[in-house]
């Protein structure tokens, strides 16, 4: 229920977003090259629509029997060796984390990025207890630099940020002295990083997707931090969303193409790291204790319900590359740090509507977001529903635009009302027509013509001509 | 071959030039344009916006209307996209269901109509020009038309084509959208000008009124040396 990133209004949000140039440039770049990349990238592979099938059908499967696969997890896991516990909320997840760090006398965490951590706010638990934790992917890290601003995007957390902008972060609170060059820049974060590694006590990952079969991890990466976090500390802990596994390796493959491709338009990542449990006695590295920690937070609550199919995400943020209202408001408008259509759709149903019910309205519909799901969730449809469920379920859409919506469903439902209105719309129109246009209109009409031309209604409808020429009248 | 035309309400109100155009293409293709006057609006901005029971009587009406037609045609994609809509909305309605069905199976969008149904790639238009074309969104997402507008476009003599740069891009009109969340809209609207001033053509053409209406609305305010046409206009030149 943490998801929150801002304590300002959706309006504010999306103003400060507009104005903010050098995040839309850096977004419309992102987009472009991300989209080319991934529509490169599903063309090489062939047969497209027969993958996205394909993983539509596992991750309905696995929804459909989530408790049997949980269930073959998490024995797995224990089978191992490893720790499994169930946190209904983020608070519970925090708290056992907590207590796996007190218990271990941890002083130092290092992360991989997971957005499931970000979404219970971890991180801020585990420093109110006196901990310091490191983000080690690069873009998390140059956010945590710059005082723990938050992730604008899923995939690529700091995409809001140019290296300008990241050299000057690095300036003001690393001391960093070299030119905003991206080698320079990442080789200072490595070495810093490369520190910070061998002298932490737990590492903490996400999961991409886990394997119900092995009761394995997996982290798909570029950087190779994971496996850092992973091999150096002498206890990992795994933090998941409950809906993230497969119950094979063979339907781990499927999905990891899907992602790959579609996130970064790669046919593989440079890292795909499988984990399971911790260290064995032949083992050269990797954790002598591991802790997997299943998240339900409000996931629970969506399951075998009219969003389910959201459920089926596995974060690769092509809806985000290809929306073009996040092209324009960016990611931190959205409010919470699942942005996008994902996060229009999502946030709302994890974190409510009082803090997300602008969300599912700010989208046309236009469907590019659904179009590239990789496991096929119709996203602009849950959208519509939620604005459905905003109206008749929960009552929160405002009275003028209720009545409106009623006066407009009377007229448009009865041929008579609807053949009056159209007729004595010209004159109704007249005062605020100038020529064939109205600039300045009222009511509705007025956010339309702040920004755009509206035209005049015709004086003669069409209906009116195609009456008058079947009488014989001359066509116009 | 009788052709049931549903006008949509934009047109009907305030861009009767394209309804004109339609029945006098349809026309020369030798169709025989009927037009029931009982017609209201598809429902549309209503249902996008979450009002889902107060848009259903207008779907009723439009059923009823046009539940004697062999063909639907409509000028906006859109629209007819919101036809083949109603099937999913009454499912599981024993009564309205099958209507529905029946309905979206024989509704086409003007172009798709020509191309698939009268099987004509060549209407032997003539429009002399630099044009480019807007895909909208619910018209080759939703609907799937994607080909047709090029075939007939290509065969237009005279005309001159230049690709839209980013053409896959929603204009921002989105119905309700554009004044619920004109801020944004702004900023959509005034990319996709700036792309079709890109192409340095003379003329934006497009299938759906509500596009139009967005982009060609904005073109006008910022006083851009661009005329907005439909499609229906320059298929009917000759």
């Amino acid at each position: 229920m943490s998801m929150k990133i801002s304590t300002t209004d959706f309006k504010e949000r999306v103003d400060k977003g507009i104005q903010d140039s050098f995040m839309r440039g850096a977004v419309v770049g992102a987009q472009e090259r991300m989209g080319t990349r991934r529509l490169d990238a599903t063309i090489e592979l062939g047969n497209w629509e027969e993958w996205r099938n394909h993983g539509e059908e596992i991750r309905k499967h696995v929804l459909d029997h989530l408790d049997y696969y949980l269930e073959q997890l998490s024995e797995n896991v224990a089978k191992r060796g490893g720790h499994v516990f169930f946190a209904q909320t983020a608070e519970q997840a925090n708290e056992y984390i907590s207590g796996v760090i007190k218990e271990k006398n941890a002083k130092k965490v290092v992360k991989a990025k997971s957005m499931v951590t970000e979404e219970i706010h971890l991180n801020q638990c585990l420093e109110d207890a006196g901990c310091e934790v490191i983000e080690t992917d690069l873009g998390e890290y140059i956010l945590q630099v710059d005082d723990h601003d938050p992730p604008s995007h899923i995939v690529v957390p700091a995409l809001h940020k140019n290296k300008e902008q990241i050299r000057d972060v690095f300036s003001e609170k690393l001391g960093y002295k070299k030119t905003e060059k991206p080698e320079e820049l990442a080789w200072h974060a490595r070495e810093m990083l490369r520190q910070e590694y061998l002298t932490a006590d737990v590492g903490i990952t996400g999961c991409n997707f886990a394997v119900a079969e092995s009761g394995s991890i997996s982290l798909v990466t570029n950087e190779g931090n994971a496996d850092l976090v992973t091999s150096l500390p002498k206890t990992q802990i795994t933090v998941m969303g409950m809906e993230r596994l497969v119950p094979t390796f063979e339907e781990m493959e499927v999905l990891v193409s899907l992602l790959t491709r579609s996130a970064v338009g790669q046919k593989l990542t440079s890292y795909i790291t499988v984990l399971t449990g911790p260290r064995e006695e032949h083992d050269v590295d990797g954790p002598e204790d591991f802790h997997l920690v299943i998240v339900d937070n409000g996931r629970s609550s969506i399951l075998g319900g009219e969003f389910q199919s959201i459920l089926q995400c596995i974060r690769c943020a092509a809806c985000i590359n290809v929306c073009p209202v996040y092209r324009h408001v960016g990611g931190h408008s959205y409010g919470s740090i699942y942005s996008g259509p994902i996060g229009a759709v999502l946030s709302p149903l994890l974190g409510g509507y009082d803090d997300y019910k602008e969300l599912p309205y700010a989208s046309t519909l236009c469907g590019a977001c659904t179009e590239v799901c990789p496991v096929k969730i119709p996203l602009h449809e849950l959208l519509h529903k939620h604005r459905q469920t905003i109206v008749e379920k929960e009552g929160k859409a405002p009275i003028s635009e209720k009545l409106a919506m009623k006066a407009f469903g009377l007229g448009a439902a009865s041929p008579s009302l609807y053949n009056l209105g159209s007729k004595f719309a010209p004159t109704a129109m007249l005062p605020f027509t100038s020529g064939d246009k109205i600039s300045k209109g009222v009511g509705p009409l007025k956010a339309w013509t702040e920004i755009r031309e509206f035209p005049a209604p015709n004086k003669e409808r069409f209906r009116d001509w195609f009456k008058n020429r079947d009488k014989g009248g001359e066509p116009s | 071959m009788k052709v049931t035309l549903f006008a949509t309400c934009l047109v009907d109100m305030f861009q009767s030039n394209v309804g004109k155009a339609t029945v006098e293409l349809l026309e020369h293709l030798g169709c025989e344009i009927d037009f029931p006057t009982a017609q209201v609006c598809c429902g549309q901005p209503s249902y996008n916006s979450g009002y889902v029971k107060e848009s259903k009587e207008a779907m009723k009406t439009m059923i009823n209307t046009f539940s004697h037609a062999e063909y639907i045609v409509s000028p906006s994609g859109s629209c007819v996209a919101m036809f083949h809509e109603y099937e999913h909305i009454f499912k599981d309605d024993p009564v309205w269901g099958p209507k529905a069905k029946e309905l979206a199976s024989k509704s086409y969008e003007l172009t798709q109509f020509i191309v698939d149904v009268l099987k004509i790639e060549d209407v032997g238009a003539r429009f002399k020009g630099k044009v480019t074309y807007h895909t909208s969104c619910h018209m080759t997402r939703l609907l799937g038309v994607k080909k047709a507008p090029m075939v007939l476009l290509s065969n237009v003599r005279d005309l001159e084509f230049t690709e839209l740069p980013g053409k896959e891009q929603c204009c921002g009109f989105g119905g309700t959208f554009s004044v619920k969340m004109a801020q944004i809209s702004e900023q959509m609207v005034d990319e996709k000008v700036a792309h079709v001033e890109e192409t340095g053509a003379d003329y934006l053409i497009g299938a759906d009124a509500g596009c139009l209406m967005n982009i060609g609305g904005r073109i006008e305010r910022n006083l851009k040396p661009i005329k907005v046409l439909h499609i229906a206009e320059i298929l009917n030149s000759r």
